[in-house]
């Protein structure tokens, strides 16, 4: 009998800032132990021997905005028993996903490229899910280290990753850190936007911008957004506070088209 | 009652922590009176007044040193004696097993709470009732803790603890309790731990002047309550209406964040989640705050039982309100207003009530 082999993992990245990927490297403290526990066998931001699949748990990082993207993701689903989406980019189409529904892609492209005859892109920036079925999705821009070690030590144990739902009001709460909504009349997303953070833009006494993407079904960002209005922000910019880094998250779609149509 | 100088507070801190207390007190942080470790005097907050009101608190300065004149903020006693994160359990995989321990105390030291308010003092009464026979933590914690009450001047406009019968006088549930006067302190004795640390203090008598302040303070207070709550028939009252169309109304604005149960000085909800190493060789027992108001709260037998913030609402409302009174002998509410100043939309569970009671059987309850 041969000694049990390692779990072998794969972490790819399609249309992303690579942000997430940093946070493995940045795990210091955990990363020997991570070593001991898994075999890195694709992860291009660490090494340039890339081998292929299959693979036990596969990372992937980005949100899936051109062909190739999308036939690749295909690919990596086939050679993949576990599929981790990580980020607001794969878990709801990120920062790029600003160009959804515009119907101006090709104008944003002749605007920002001096060759756009290169670029090949698909119309929207769309999550991993809209196109593979997804086991586990870790939210955040970017995630949690931690929340990301605590998955896979879960999956290595045999359990399902627990994963909170709840918003960042909760870890607020737990924190003693003083609401920035009620002591500060600061437009905040805590309210309806998952934790997983350490919630820690009210730490620092910033308003959450939302970037672990909406918490628990249903949900109810709208009342929210009629919130910030009251507190002095108009219609459009209410609005607009949910439209960001996962602004193509459904619920904070819906609640900002929905604080659009107070403004006319 | 005794007569305590203004600067006895500070050698009262003092003491405690030289008798290896934990001292908790009052003090300004980010825009709030919060409960923090306290040294001396100087950490807790000279001349400020709190603005409260539905999803709204400020503080405002004046220049007139007092130290109490202001109700709460968001922090009760629960914040210690049932710690919002809380390690319960640590697991080992050794030669011979799973070994199992408990985790120790972060910060074993007795704690002594200081400057809670009556409705705080019902709250922990409450919680007791709860915790004390069942969990050994919170017993050892509660055991060992002094709790020094002071008695509220100025009551907030989100408060009601008068409709609750909680106060606003300090009567029970303390070691000892204060009452600010122009120059220093009332004290009242509660306990026979109070007694020896007033004798350690060095006091004298209350004068008859002095405790007529006193009563004329808790009178001013009571009248001066924010709000009001008609109690009466409580339980009858929601348990007949739970059809009653103001649950959709509020659910409608509710944004199901748990800050009022978070903030809530009797809320006891939690959740119990373990963490294992990589390595898969240690493993941790967490207990943490949890609320009715999370949809993963409600998750049982693999479906969210209360899909609509409106069903949690209600959950939480007749819980607080009344099933707890069947539950625990006692309601849930002590009125402290906190719900109301800190919910970020500014849903008040009186006027909910009130809604509710203006129209009383509007939608009969359908019986199985």
């Amino acid at each position: 009998m041969t000694a049990p082999t390692k779990p072998r993992v794969a972490v790819f990245k399609m249309a992303s800032c690579d942000g997430c990927q940093l946070q493995i490297l940045d795990a210091e403290d955990a990363l020997l132990e991570l070593a001991g526990a898994i075999e890195i066998v694709h992860f291009a931001e660490a090494s340039s021997d890339l081998r292929p699949g299959p693979y036990d748990i596969t990372l992937v990082e980005g949100s899936i905005s051109t062909p190739e993207q999308e036939a690749q993701i295909r690919e990596i689903r086939e050679a993949s028993k576990v599929l981790i989406t990580i980020g607001a980019c794969a878990t709801a189409g990120g920062i790029q996903a600003l160009r959804n529904a515009t119907g101006r892609l090709e104008e944003f492209v002749r605007t920002v490229y001096p060759t756009p005859a290169y670029v090949r892109s698909l119309e929207d920036s769309r999550p991993v899910a809209d196109y593979v079925p997804v086991d586990l999705e870790l939210t955040g821009c970017p995630i949690d280290r931690g929340e990301l070690l605590r998955a896979i030590a879960s999956l290595l144990a045999g359990a399902r990753p627990r994963v909170s739902t709840s918003p960042v009001c909760v870890e607020c709460k737990r924190r003693g850190t003083v609401c920035v909504v009620v002591a500060r009349g600061e437009p905040c997303l805590g309210p309806v936007t998952r934790t997983g953070c350490g919630a820690i833009c009210p730490r620092f006494g910033r308003g959450c911008y939302g970037c672990f993407g909406p918490a628990q079904a249903p949900g109810n960002a709208e009342a929210l957004g009629r919130r910030f209005i009251e507190l002095g922000l108009r219609p459009k910019e209410a609005a607009d506070r949910f439209r960001f880094i996962t602004g193509w998250a459904p619920a904070f779609r819906e609640a900002a088209a929905r604080l659009e149509e107070v403004e006319r | 009652m005794w007569y305590l100088e203004r600067d006895g507070l500070g050698r009262l801190i003092g003491l405690l922590a030289e008798r290896g207390y934990r001292v908790i007190g009052p003090t300004v942080r980010d825009g709030a009176v919060v409960l923090d470790e306290v040294t001396g005097l100087a950490d807790l907050p000279a001349g400020v007044r709190e603005v409260q009101g539905p999803g709204r608190y400020r503080l405002e300065r004046t220049d007139d040193g007092r130290l109490f004149d202001w109700a709460h903020g968001p922090d009760a006693g629960k914040r210690f004696l049932f710690p919002p994160r809380e390690r319960l359990t640590e697991i080992r995989r050794g030669r011979e097993g799973m070994r199992a321990e408990p985790a120790p105390e972060e910060d074993d030291r007795p704690l002594a709470l200081l400057g809670l308010r009556s409705c705080d003092l019902h709250a922990i009464a409450v919680q007791d009732r709860v915790f004390l026979e069942l969990d050994e933590r919170y017993r050892r914690r509660r055991e060992r803790a002094v709790l020094i009450g002071v008695n509220c001047a100025v009551p907030g406009s989100t408060c009601f603890c008068v409709s609750m019968g909680t106060g606003p006088r300090c009567t029970a549930g303390f070691d000892l309790a204060l009452t600010e006067l122009a120059e220093g302190f009332a004290l009242e004795v509660g306990s026979r731990l109070g007694a020896e640390l007033r004798d350690a203090l060095g006091v004298r008598a209350a004068t008859d002047g002095e405790r007529a302040e006193v009563e004329a303070i808790a009178r001013a207070a009571a009248e001066r309550m924010g709000r009001s709550l008609d109690v009466a028939d409580m339980p009858g009252l929601l348990y007949r209406n739970r059809e009653h169309p103001r649950w959709g109304d509020v659910g409608a604005r509710c944004l199901a964040c748990a800050n009022c149960t978070m903030v809530c000085p009797t809320c006891f909800c939690h959740d119990v989640v373990d963490d294992v190493s990589l390595s898969g060789e240690t493993a941790t027992r967490t207990r943490e705050w949890a609320s009715c108001f999370s949809a993963e709260y409600s998750w049982a037998a693999g479906a969210v039982v209360r899909e609509s913030h409106a069903a949690r609402y209600l959950q939480w409302l007749t819980h607080k309100f009344a099933s707890w009174i069947d539950q625990f002998g006692v309601s849930g509410c002590v009125g402290c207003g906190r719900c109301i100043t800190w919910c970020p939309v500014g849903i008040d569970v009186t006027e909910e009530i009130a809604a509710i009671r203006a129209s009383d059987g509007a939608v009969e309850v359908r019986t199985a």
